[in-house]
C-alpha cells in the first residue's frame, strides 16, 4: 500500500471522492487527522478493506500452518468498519492520548487485527509475512508489542474487565475517548466477563462498548451444544446494558450502530453481531474444523479467488 | 499491620495524585478514611477478584498506580492469571495487597490460610514481593511502593501486631534486627519473613540468655532477589528460616535456591498436611511447629546431623 488509507471509508465505494489534503475523523479535534483522502488503488470502501483483511489472515495462517482462521474471517467486517471512521486513531502515532482504545479479547483471532493495522499503516504490510515465525513480534495470540495493539490476550475473559478499567480511567480523568472490546461468543463462558458486565453499568460507563462476534461456534462444538447463550441480548439487557443486534457482515448496519454509541446515557453498549464463522470462504463457513485447520496451498488459492483477492 | 498500611497509603496518596485504591468488597472499618478523602480514587469492585485485578490493570495502563485490596487468598490465588497476564506481563503499576496472609486468620479455616501465595507469585515476571513483619515494615513498604510503582505484591498480617524493631530498609533487602543481647559473633542466623519474625526474635533472646548468640534477620523483600541480595545471610554457615507458608516455593525454598554451597539450613514452615486444623494464629503456629521450642530444636539438629536439609 503506497498511499495511506483515508480515515473515513464508506461501506461501499461510491465513485472517487475529491482529493483533499486534510480530513478530520468524526468527533476528533480539528486537524487531528491529516491524510490524503485520495483512495488507495484497490481499497475504496470498508467492504474492500474487509476483503483485504480476510485475504491477509488466510495467507498468514497458511504460511504459519496456524489455527483460528475461521474466527478471524467472522470478525473481519466488524474490524473493517471500526477502522473506517468509527475509531479515532492515528496510525503514525499509535499512542496518541485521545485515541479510542480497541481491545481484542479473542486474542487467537489476531491475524485479522494485524492485517487491519498493517493495511491502516501502523506497520508495513510486508511484516505480516513474519506472523507466527520464530522471533516475530506478530505472535499467534495478539501482542501489545505490535504498534496499534493496546493489550495482549490469549487467555479468554480478560479483555472486557481490562477495558472496564480503561473506561473507568477515562471517566475519572474526564477524557473523551472510548473503549471498544471485541469478544467471542465462546469466551462468554468465562465468569470474569460477567463480573465486568455486572459492574460496568454500576459506574455508568457509557464510554465502554462490547462487540460480540456471535458466530455460534466455539472450540469443541456449537454454542448451543456447549453452553447456550440464547437469549444473549436479554442477558445483557438484564445486566443493564444498552444492546443492539446487527447482521454482523452488513457494513451499513454495523456503522449505523457504532457511530451512535452510547445508545443510552449512563449505560455501556453491547453490539451483538450475528456472524458466520469462516465467512467469505464457502468450504470454511460454519465448519467447526476450521477453528483449527490450516489451509493447504490449493485451499488458500481457492479462498483468495472467492474473496476476489488472488495472489 | 493493616492499620499501618491504610494510614501510610492515605499519607502517600496526598503527595502521589495517581494512587488509586480498588477493594474487593472487603475492608470494613479500614478503608473508609481513604474512600472519604479520595472518593474519585476509590472503587469497590464487588466480590469479583478476577474483574478487580483486570480492571486495576486497565486503570494502571492509563497512568494510575492501583492498589487492589482483599484478604488472604482472594486477591492472589483467585485471580492469579490476571496478575500474571494483565499486570506482570504488561508491567503495569498494580500493587496487590493481601491482609491476613499466613495464618493470621487461622480460625476462619483453610480457605483463609494464606500459605501458598509466595509460591504462586514468586515465579511471575517483573513482580516485586514485599512481606513485612510489623507495622513499621508495612508502612515502609507502602512508602517504597509509592515511589517505585510497578507490578507488586504486598503480603500483610492483620491488625494489632506489635512493633518488633525500628530498623529501616526492610523494603530493600534483609535487615539485621537482633536485640543487642542476642547480637555478637555468631555463626547462626535466624531469617524470617512476615510477622512470625516475633518467634525468631523470642527464640534468639532465649538462646542469648543461654549464652548462644544468634543473629536475626527480617526479610521483607522476597523478589526481585538474587544471591547478592541476600549476601548478608551467607556470612552465616547455618541458617534457620521462619515463615507462615508451606516449604515448596516459599521463603526457605527461595534461600535454598540462592545459597552458596556449604550453607546449611533448617526451615520452620507450615506443613502442607495442616489442612483440617482451625484455630488462632498462636494455636496454629504451635500445630505447625512455628515456635520458640521448635526453633531451638532446629538449631540443635545442626550438630546432631551433618547433612544439609
Amino acid at each position: 500500500m503506497s498511499e495511506p488509507l483515508p480515515m473515513n471509508l464508506p461501506s461501499v465505494a461510491v465513485g472517487v471522492p475529491p482529493a483533499v489534503e486534510s480530513g478530520v475523523s468524526p468527533g476528533g479535534p480539528p486537524g487531528s487527522v491529516t491524510v490524503r483522502t485520495e483512495p488507495a488503488p484497490t481499497i475504496r470502501s470498508s467492504v474492500d478493506l474487509a476483503a483485504a483483511i480476510r485475504a491477509h489472515a488466510l495467507r498468514m495462517v497458511t504460511r504459519a500452518k496456524a489455527s483460528h482462521v475461521a474466527g478471524a474471517l467472522s470478525m473481519a467486517d466488524l474490524l473493517a468498519v471500526l477502522y473506517s471512521g468509527v475509531l479515532r486513531h492515528r496510525p503514525d502515532q499509535p499512542d496518541w492520548p485521545d485515541r479510542d482504545r480497541f481491545l481484542l479479547s479473542k486474542g487467537h483471532s489476531c491475524t485479522a487485527v494485524y492485517a487491519t493495522l498493517a493495511l491502516r499503516g501502523f506497520f508495513p504490510e510486508s511484516e505480516l509475512a513474519t506472523y507466527g515465525q520464530d522471533g516475530s513480534r506478530l505472535m499467534a495470540h495478539i501482542s501489545h508489542k505490535v504498534p496499534g495493539v493496546e493489550f495482549s490476550t490469549g487467555s479468554l475473559g480478560h479483555g472486557l474487565p481490562f477495558g472496564l478499567g480503561k473506561a473507568l480511567a477515562a471517566q475519572r480523568d474526564r477524557k473523551p475517548w472510548r473503549v471498544f472490546t471485541l469478544l467471542s461468543d465462546g469466551e462468554l463462558d468465562e465468569g470474569s466477563n460477567w463480573e465486568a458486565i455486572l459492574l460496568a453499568p454500576q459506574h455508568r460507563l457509557d464510554n465502554l462498548v462490547a462487540l460480540v462476534d456471535y458466530n455460534k461456534i466455539q472450540s469443541l462444538g456449537s454454542v448451543a451444544e456447549v453452553a447456550e447463550l440464547h437469549p444473549l441480548a436479554d442477558k445483557f439487557r438484564a445486566f443493564r446494558w444498552a444492546v443492539r443486534e446487527v447482521a454482523g457482515h452488513d457494513h451499513n448496519a454495523i456503522r449505523d450502530a457504532l457511530e451512535t454509541v452510547p445508545w443510552e446515557p449512563g449505560r455501556p453498549s453491547c453490539l451483538i453481531a450475528h456472524t458466520t464463522k469462516g465467512r467469505g470462504v464457502d468450504f470454511m463457513q460454519d465448519q467447526l474444523a476450521w477453528h483449527y485447520k490450516s489451509p493447504s496451498p490449493a485451499q488458500l488459492a481457492d479462498a483468495l479467488r472467492q474473496l476476489g483477492c488472488p495472489d | 499491620m493493616r492499620t499501618a498500611f491504610i494510614q501510610e497509603l492515605i499519607r502517600q496518596a496526598r503527595t502521589h495524585p495517581r494512587i488509586f485504591l480498588v477493594v474487593g468488597d472487603l475492608g470494613y472499618s479500614v478503608v473508609e478514611p481513604f474512600a472519604s478523602e479520595f472518593p474519585d480514587r476509590f472503587l469497590n469492585a464487588g466480590v469479583a477478584e478476577q474483574n478487580m485485578t483486570s480492571l486495576a490493570a486497565g486503570l494502571a495502563s492509563e497512568g494510575w498506580h492501583v492498589f487492589t485490596y482483599s484478604i488472604a487468598n482472594f486477591p492472589t490465588l483467585r485471580c492469579l492469571e490476571q496478575i500474571r497476564n494483565d499486570v506482570c506481563y504488561h508491567r503495569l503499576p498494580v500493587t496487590v495487597v493481601a491482609v491476613g496472609a499466613g495464618l493470621a486468620y487461622g480460625n476462619l479455616g483453610f480457605s483463609h490460610h494464606g500459605i501458598h501465595d509466595i509460591a504462586a507469585l514468586r515465579p511471575l515476571p517483573n513482580l516485586t514481593l514485599l512481606s513485612p513483619a510489623d507495622p513499621g515494615e508495612a508502612a515502609e513498604a507502602v512508602q517504597w511502593l509509592a515511589e517505585n510503582p510497578g507490578p507488586s505484591y504486598l503480603r500483610l498480617g492483620k491488625a494489632g501486631e506489635k512493633t518488633l524493631h525500628t530498623v529501616q530498609g526492610s523494603s530493600l533487602g534483609p535487615i539485621r534486627v537482633s536485640k543487642p543481647a542476642s547480637a555478637g559473633p555468631a555463626s547462626i542466623a535466624f531469617a524470617a519473613t512476615g510477622s512470625v519474625l516475633s518467634v525468631a526474635l523470642e527464640a534468639a533472646e532465649r538462646l542469648a540468655a543461654q549464652g548462644q548468640p544468634v543473629t536475626v534477620f527480617s526479610c521483607s523483600r522476597l523478589k526481585p532477589a538474587d544471591r547478592e541480595a541476600f549476601a548478608e545471610l551467607w556470612k552465616y554457615p547455618r541458617i534457620v528460616t521462619f515463615e507462615e507458608h508451606v516449604l515448596a516455593g516459599g521463603f526457605g525454598s527461595l534461600l535454598r535456591e540462592l545459597a552458596p554451597d556449604g550453607i546449611r539450613m533448617r526451615s520452620l514452615i507450615v506443613p502442607e498436611t495442616l489442612t483440617s486444623v482451625v484455630g488462632s494464629q498462636e494455636y496454629l503456629r504451635t500445630q505447625a511447629g512455628l515456635t520458640v521450642d521448635a526453633a531451638i530444636r532446629a538449631l540443635e539438629s545442626f550438630s546432631a546431623s551433618p547433612t544439609t536439609r
